[in-house]
């Protein structure tokens, strides 16, 4: 594709200066932002496989009661709240951002790099020291906090919960330090995709994951001060004996110091971050789920434009619907009518995306590569878990679904699941470009079919626990009589298909390391995309990416199947040939 | 597109304008601000962020103080210093908001100065800066102290509600803070400014950027001032 690219110039020495030279400049304190993503992304995995690791543990618990010593109640409720707050933040936020944002941004816009490449690598190791951090909270007097994900007070900081000691201290600690550092990263994403873009490359001609994950940084950047100063409030409640979220208390029989605070501001807080949280990890997947689906349906995407305003516009609406997360927590009733309007909003630019993604499919030449199944898989997913929302956007059905296992069932499908699935379908997709080889398909395929059917006998069952009114976050039911036999029985089976789902995300772990070695060689552009990080003079891409000329942009990123035109898709650095037909968008007038 | 373009057939087209036009300059190629430099677009970014934390705060600020169930302290009669026999409420708090105000005032000159190439108008307008700055810090010292000496902690204090101590300590903390690391960023760049490191590369945005950062901690001093200390 070399020969297509044209434009300026830029004297080879311009670059090559900067080019690190030895084994620790190059991939230990590196500033290339490929490097970094890779160095983001292992570090996500790795945490996330001892999240995965904690999973296993509640499960065996819930599922077989009475069996495992070496479980306890209090350690059972450690293993909920680090599951919860690895998976979510320093998994799923880190990987998508820090990983696939610090590897896709400059490529996929054509810059050589971050804007500020010291800065971004700065944000990598903050990012790790808050991840040492919280792990080190194992290893202390007390063991990690068990208050729960979300780390309601007053319970997070008073004798008699999990943690109590150092655990708590240590999680806000970690959870300071991973806001600074995303706030380092974020700050260079939103500025490399403003300022930094080819020639040619208008905001209009992006493609979508590009979007997804600039809109989540925007967010990040607003909704994580709240946290930041929930958290900080919190440490002063623990370690100063202020009162900011503790009202006056009295345990066993002793008035605590604490007096006149309140417990809701925490809550509005956290969730004022917490519920962004949730797009921040969503808005991401559905750009790179669209880009995939586009890729492997040979088609263009359906509405791009639409596509783009329903991201910006989730965006938006997802900071004034935090307080449905919070219809049983005693705030004033009259907020439940407001919150709910908005949360049912939310549905109308996500369903815009939803039949958009189905709109493109139609009638597309599918292939079904596994980044296709993992998008298929995706959207299946988040339509099962995005209906469930809507029961619980709604007062009068959330009040009583409330801590219950439809909850579980509920949040796992829409940002657990499906969000985890566009990891795996953009692993396999990026994979190619990250080390020059396929991953290997047959593992692939066990790795899809087992985790796709295995989420669904998981959740599904949830859902009925969750009717049944079994309540979460229990360590076990004892003779509970509102809690059928066949509860017992079904936990028992969720427990057996998570081991299994578990297992089989180590073969994925082992394809990511055979396949660096032994995987087949992919060439530039194995999926005949168009985007520009598939046109690059090598692969991997070197320093700088693009070698000596920068890339210019004539066209979207969706050139897929145009009539008049020999191959099925044209990169975007293709100028536009005499007689092509142009389909979908008017913009080839534009910036060229 | 500001001026006019050819479409690929050599047609000559004209800008689009109204709402359509800016929608089209913004989302343009290679970058949506035309000009401004990456450092002064990223403080700016930085900026919008860290007024949600100051917000947060004050509005934290603004919950604790209704849900409190003791009386918040009169806060003209503890911030009030007697001098010369004169009961005079606020008047630290006064002098303060006017240093750091005139600061403000100072680093805009020191601005325009570098813009000029004046080097050392403009650096020792940013050393007025800065040691303006070091003086309102100092005063928060004085005045920190003098709560503590009677009695103010964060957990509690002898004029009314905890929460009194705890949020003035935690805001006009981290606003402090950021007043400090104000100075030493202000300091840093004027002795750039004075070894003429802007001057090589001719491009002295530099001094703009640590503006920009000034005016804000300024601008939320104002904020923290009137829901802090009027209210």
């Amino acid at each position: 594709m070399t020969d297509t690219v044209t434009g300026t110039t830029i004297s080879p020495t311009d670059h090559e200066d900067h080019g690190p030279t030895t084994f620790l400049t190059k991939y230990i304190w590196s500033q290339d932002h490929k490097v970094i993503a890779i160095q983001y992304a292992i570090t996500a995995i790795s945490v996330g496989m001892v999240a995965l690791a904690l999973s296993w543990l509640m499960r065996l618990q819930l599922g077989f009661p009475d069996t495992f010593d070496f479980i306890d109640p209090a350690g059972y409720y450690q293993y909920v709240t680090m599951h919860g707050m690895i998976m979510v933040i320093y998994l799923l936020t880190a990987i998508f951002l820090g990983g696939f944002g610090n590897y896709l941004i400059p490529l996929m816009i054509g810059a050589r790099d971050m804007v500020f490449p010291y800065l971004n690598m700065l944000s990598y190791w903050f990012y790790l020291v808050s991840v040492l951090v919280l792990m080190s909270s194992f290893f202390v007097t007390g063991g990690p906090t068990g208050a729960g994900w979300t780390l309601y007070p007053p319970q997070s900081i008073l004798p008699g919960t999990p943690g109590y000691e150092w655990g708590i201290i240590l999680m806000l600690v970690s959870l300071v330090i991973f806001i600074v550092a995303f706030t380092m990263g974020g700050l260079n994403y939103v500025t490399t995709i403003l300022q930094a873009r080819a020639k040619g490359m208008t905001l209009m001609r992006m493609p979508l994951s590009v979007w997804g994950i600039f809109v989540a940084t925007i967010m990040g950047l607003l909704a994580f001060p709240a946290l930041f100063v929930g958290g900080v409030m919190m440490m002063f409640d623990r370690l100063l004996g202020t009162s900011f979220f503790m009202p006056a208390i009295i345990a066993q029989g002793e008035a605590l110091q604490y007096n006149g605070g309140s417990p809701l501001l925490f809550q509005h807080l956290f969730w004022f971050f917490g519920h962004p949280e949730v797009y921040i990890v969503a808005l991401p997947a559905f750009g790179i789920v669209s880009d995939l689906i586009s890729i492997h349906a040979r088609k263009n995407i359906f509405g791009y434009r639409m596509m783009v305003w329903a991201i910006v516009g989730i965006g938006a609406l997802s900071f004034v619907v935090w307080a449905h997360h919070m219809y049983v927590s005693g705030m004033n009733p009259y907020f439940g009518f407001f919150f709910a309007v908005t949360t049912l909003i939310i549905a109308v630019p996500t369903a815009i995306k939803v039949y958009n993604w189905v709109l493109t499919l139609w009638r597309g030449d599918i292939h079904l590569t596994l980044p296709m199944l993992y998008s298929i898989a995706f959207i299946l997913t988040f339509v099962v878990g995005g209906l469930t929302g809507l029961f619980l956007g709604n007062v009068v059905i959330d009040v009583p679904l409330s801590d219950t296992y439809f909850v579980v069932a509920h949040f796992h499908m829409v940002m657990g699941i499906a969000p985890i699935l566009v990891v795996f379908g953009a692993i396999y997709h990026w994979y190619p470009k990250i080390t020059g080889r396929l991953l290997n398909v047959q593992m692939g395929h066990i790795h899809f079919w087992v985790t796709f059917i295995g989420t669904y006998l998981m959740y599904f069952p949830m859902h009925y626990l969750g009717f049944v009114g079994v309540p979460r976050r229990y360590f076990a039911y004892e003779d509970a009589v509102f809690i059928p036999e066949s509860a017992q029985t079904l936990n028992a089976f969720i427990t057996v298909i998570a081991l299994i789902i578990g297992a089989v995300q180590l073969l994925f772990i082992f394809n990511l390391i055979w396949s660096c070695f032994k995987g087949k060689e992919a060439g530039p552009n194995p999926w005949n995309a168009t985007s520009l990080e598939w046109q690059t003079a090598e692969t991997p891409p070197g320093h700088g990416n693009w070698g000596p000329t920068d890339p210019v942009v004539y066209r979207w990123a969706y050139d897929y199947s145009v009539p008049g035109v020999e191959e099925d898709f044209i990169p975007q650095n293709v100028p536009h040939a005499k007689g092509e037909t142009h389909q979908g968008r008017d913009d080839d007038t534009e910036g060229v | 597109m500001s001026q006019q373009t050819q479409d690929i057939t050599g047609n000559k087209i004209s800008p689009p304008e109204g709402w359509q036009g800016l929608n089209e300059d913004w989302s343009s190629d290679k970058e949506t601000f035309k000009s401004v430099p990456w450092g002064k677009a990223m403080m700016w970014i930085f900026l919008l962020s860290d007024t949600f934390i100051f917000g947060s705060f004050l509005v934290g600020y603004m919950a604790v103080r209704m849900t409190t169930t003791e009386l918040w302290p009169n806060s003209s009669e503890v911030f009030a210093l007697t001098i010369a026999g004169q009961h005079i409420p606020l008047i630290l708090i006064a002098i303060m908001t006017f240093v750091l105000i005139s600061s403000s005032g100072t680093m805009a000159m020191a601005v325009n100065f570098a813009y000029r190439r004046n080097r050392s108008v403009c650096a020792a307008l940013m050393f007025a800066t800065a040691i303006l700055g070091a003086c309102f810090v100092g005063m928060q010292v004085f005045e920190w102290s003098k709560l503590i000496e009677e009695g103010v902690r964060p957990w509690g204090n002898p004029f009314g509600a905890a929460q009194f101590g705890s949020t003035f300590f935690m805001i006009t903390g981290f606003h402090g803070l950021h007043v400090s690391a104000g100075v030493i960023y202000l300091t840093i760049v004027a002795i750039k400014v004075l070894r003429g490191d802007f001057e090589r590369s001719g491009d002295y945005q530099g001094v703009e950027i640590a503006g920009l950062y000034w005016h804000f901690v300024d601008l939320v001093w104002v904020f923290i001032f009137a829901f802090f200390y009027l209210w």
